[in-house]
């Protein structure tokens, strides 16, 4: 059972979604406004937020940077506006990814479950003992899924974790933004590659010393990303 | 004869110019010409029967009354020495139709006309000639009696003399004529070309106004200057081009009014769209649980279809709002198009429906997102109407610079009345075909993604039956 909490401001939208996912046993708050949204933040403790982008009041995207302000909990859009700019920033603004309405609830199930998955379904589950992995000034520990920059433990949110995980399991290699979309997000090939791109742009601006001159998550051009080499 | 023409307007304009002024300068010239011609023979001729006149006035009375051949030699003399003011005539006399008497040598030149015009006249008679190549003039007076004027005395005396000098003269006259009329002819190319410039400004100025609204700019005006003929013609141009300009934007405002209207309806379907999709899981999980009546469970797997044929068709309306909003945006990437082509089918199940031909390794810059919207269109287009066992190809090869995918089918081809229609929106290959298939909107869409890649989208029928969809991509898009 997961808790959800439902930020969406049409009523026929909330109790369809919300019946949906309890059709799929989940536990759902929905509520109408961004404001209400965080203040159930904290006393529900949700598992996974989804969230409207076009609400009346406090904008979704402000909800988005509020959230991440205080916690890693991961962060699903719920969006009317399939292309729209506004997709970019609520990604750039922490979310880990969008769904376009009018979605089923398999689509949104099957969403949320590949967002709370810490790990890409095909890496290799560390654990056997392994030691925490130290690739310059950072250190990467895949058995507890925990990511030290100087010692100091980094605040990233689920997508950016997995994102880190899955390209630094093995450094040097690289990969297209569709492969990527497959094994991190688990969209199909044709999914959003914009995605990919928010996600190392915010993976950059907490790892990174210059995020001009990215040392771990280097681009190539032309190709995709790949991690290191340092 | 119509290539001879000169085909520039101020080429016509100059030349009808320098036509008219080296006519009128001709015409000048000749009219002066003859004039002055005439003026210098009148006055030759009236001088020397003046002269004439007066030389036998004071030599006549001498005369006996029937002078003989003596009498008419001495005169002649007298007549030839006293020349006068005409230098070298010849003179000679005859008395009532008798032989002409001269006063030394031959007689002089004189036309016979002249010999038998004097016979019978009361005056002098006189009479221009051509003799040994030169012009001539003949003078022959006959001699009134004396003191009776009125009554011939029989006696004619005649005078002839080259009109050589005068010639000259004339002929100096005709090259002052000429060589006035060159400079005038040279000088009017001035104003020929002046005019043809005044006249050929506003005709520059309105072409290349037209050329710009042809391209396009409908705001094109120009500036109307003067009250003549072409400035008229301007103001109407300007006319002409504010109301095709109103007309335009009233069309375009129609059309973009229409297409927002299109836009706006399917976004707001979307919202109530959302809510009904959001339970068509559950609803269809029930209907197949056997817990509800049959009929219940029909029309519950009925309402969970439809709407998820309605939220396709408004997914659909959406993408090509967007299109005709210039909404639509490439997000290229350097990909290979035979892991596109398989992923593609693999995500419809179609792999082992779809034969593939695809060169290893072929690479090209597209946004894979659209171009597997364009694939799973025509493919899916190509399945639908080949049947279920017809064979269906897509294979993909580069020319020049140029991606080249091509899908065909086994089946029976597009009705050649449909093919052009087949890109078009709400096109339906077959008006008996069941409206439940596709939205009528997938070509469009398909059409719309190459265009937006500066490629483009074909259909055509195969020489041995089949439909044949070719879609041109440039390798590397702008």
């Amino acid at each position: 059972m997961t808790r959800v909490l439902l930020i969406e401001d049409d009523p026929g939208v909330r109790r369809g979604v919300t019946l949906g996912l309890q059709h799929y046993g989940h536990e759902t708050e929905a509520v109408a406004t961004g404001e209400d949204g965080l203040a159930s933040l904290v006393p529900f403790a949700p598992d996974i937020v989804l969230l409207d982008l076009m609400l009346p009041g406090m904008s979704g995207l402000e909800v988005c940077r509020r959230i991440r302000v205080s916690s890693q909990v991961p962060i699903v859009i719920l969006s009317a506006r399939g292309d729209d700019i506004d997709v970019v920033i609520g990604l750039e603004a922490g979310a880990d990814d969008y769904i376009v309405k009018p979605a089923s609830s398999e689509v949104i199930e099957a969403r949320m479950r590949a967002v709370m998955r810490r790990l890409a379904p095909s890496q290799p589950r560390s654990g056997q003992g392994d030691q925490p992995l130290a690739y310059g000034d950072l250190e990467i520990d895949g058995a507890a899924v925990r990511v030290c920059k100087h010692g100091r433990a980094l605040t990233l949110a689920p997508s950016e974790l997995k994102l880190l995980l899955f390209l630094s399991a093995s450094p040097g290699q690289t990969y297209s933004r569709q492969q990527l979309l497959e094994q991190v997000w688990e969209h199909s090939y044709y999914g959003d590659a914009r995605l990919v791109d928010a996600c190392v742009k915010r993976l950059r601006s907490k790892i990174e010393d210059d995020q001009r001159n990215p040392r771990y998550i280097q681009t190539v051009r032309g190709f995709g990303y790949r991690f290191g080499p340092l | 004869m119509r290539r001879l023409l000169p085909r520039g307007l101020r080429t016509r304009l100059v030349v009808a110019f320098l036509l008219v002024s080296a006519l009128s300068a001709l015409i000048a010239a000749a009219l002066t010409f003859r004039q002055g011609r005439a003026a210098i023979l009148d006055r030759v001729r009236d001088g020397a029967v003046h002269e004439l006149r007066a030389q036998i006035g004071s030599l006549a009375p001498d005369l006996p009354y029937a002078p003989a051949g003596t009498d008419l030699r001495t005169l002649a003399l007298q007549l030839d020495r006293a020349g006068g003011s005409r230098d070298g005539w010849r003179t000679a006399a005859a008395y009532r139709g008798g032989a002409l008497v001269s006063a030394a040598g031959p007689a002089p030149a004189l036309p016979a006309p002249l010999r038998h015009a004097a016979s019978s006249a009361h005056t002098a008679v006189v009479q221009r000639f051509h003799h040994a190549g030169e012009p001539w003039l003949a003078v022959a007076l006959p001699v009134a009696r004396e003191n009776r004027p009125s009554e011939p005395s029989g006696l004619v005396v005649y005078a002839s003399f080259s009109l050589i000098e005068e010639e000259r003269d004339v002929a100096t006259l005709l090259s002052a004529a000429r060589a006035g009329a060159l400079p005038v002819i040279l000088l009017s190319l001035v104003p020929a070309l002046l005019a043809a410039r005044r006249v050929l400004r506003p005709v520059r100025q309105l072409r290349s106004a037209a050329e710009k609204m042809t391209a396009g700019a409908l705001d094109t005006r120009i500036r109307v200057t003067g009250d003549d003929e072409l400035a008229d013609l301007g103001r109407t141009f300007n006319t002409m081009a504010a109301t095709l300009q109103a007309d335009a934007a009233a069309l375009r405002a129609m059309e973009s009014r229409a297409r927002r209207f299109a836009a706006d309806v399917s976004h707001e379907l979307r919202t109530p769209l959302a809510a009904m999709t959001a339970v068509t899981g559950v609803l269809s999980e029930d209907a197949g649980s056997g817990r509800l009546a049959p009929e219940t469970a029909e029309a519950l797997e009925l309402v969970a279809d439809e709407t998820n044929k309605l939220g396709r068709m408004v997914e659909d309306l959406m993408e090509i709002s967007r299109f005709d909003a210039g909404a639509a945006a490439l997000d290229l990437d350097e990909i290979d198009i035979g892991e596109l082509v398989r992923k593609t089918l693999g995500l419809r199940h179609w792999q082992d429906r779809v034969g593939v031909d695809v060169p290893q390794g072929l690479r090209a810059r597209l946004d894979p997102r659209r171009i597997d919207v364009v694939l799973a269109n025509l493919i899916g287009n190509a399945l639908r109407h080949g049947g279920p066992s017809v064979p269906v190809d897509v294979r993909a090869r580069t020319e020049d610079d140029l991606l080249i995918v091509t899908v065909t089918d086994g089946g029976p081809g597009i009705p050649e009345d449909t093919l052009p229609h087949v890109f078009d929106r709400f096109t339906k290959g077959d008006a008996a075909r069941p409206r439940s298939e596709g939205s009528g909107l997938g070509l469009a869409i398909a059409a719309e993604n190459a265009r937006l890649h500066g490629g483009t989208l074909t259909a055509a029928n195969a020489p041995g039956g089949g439909a044949v969809f070719t879609l041109t991509l440039p390798q590397e898009p702008t």
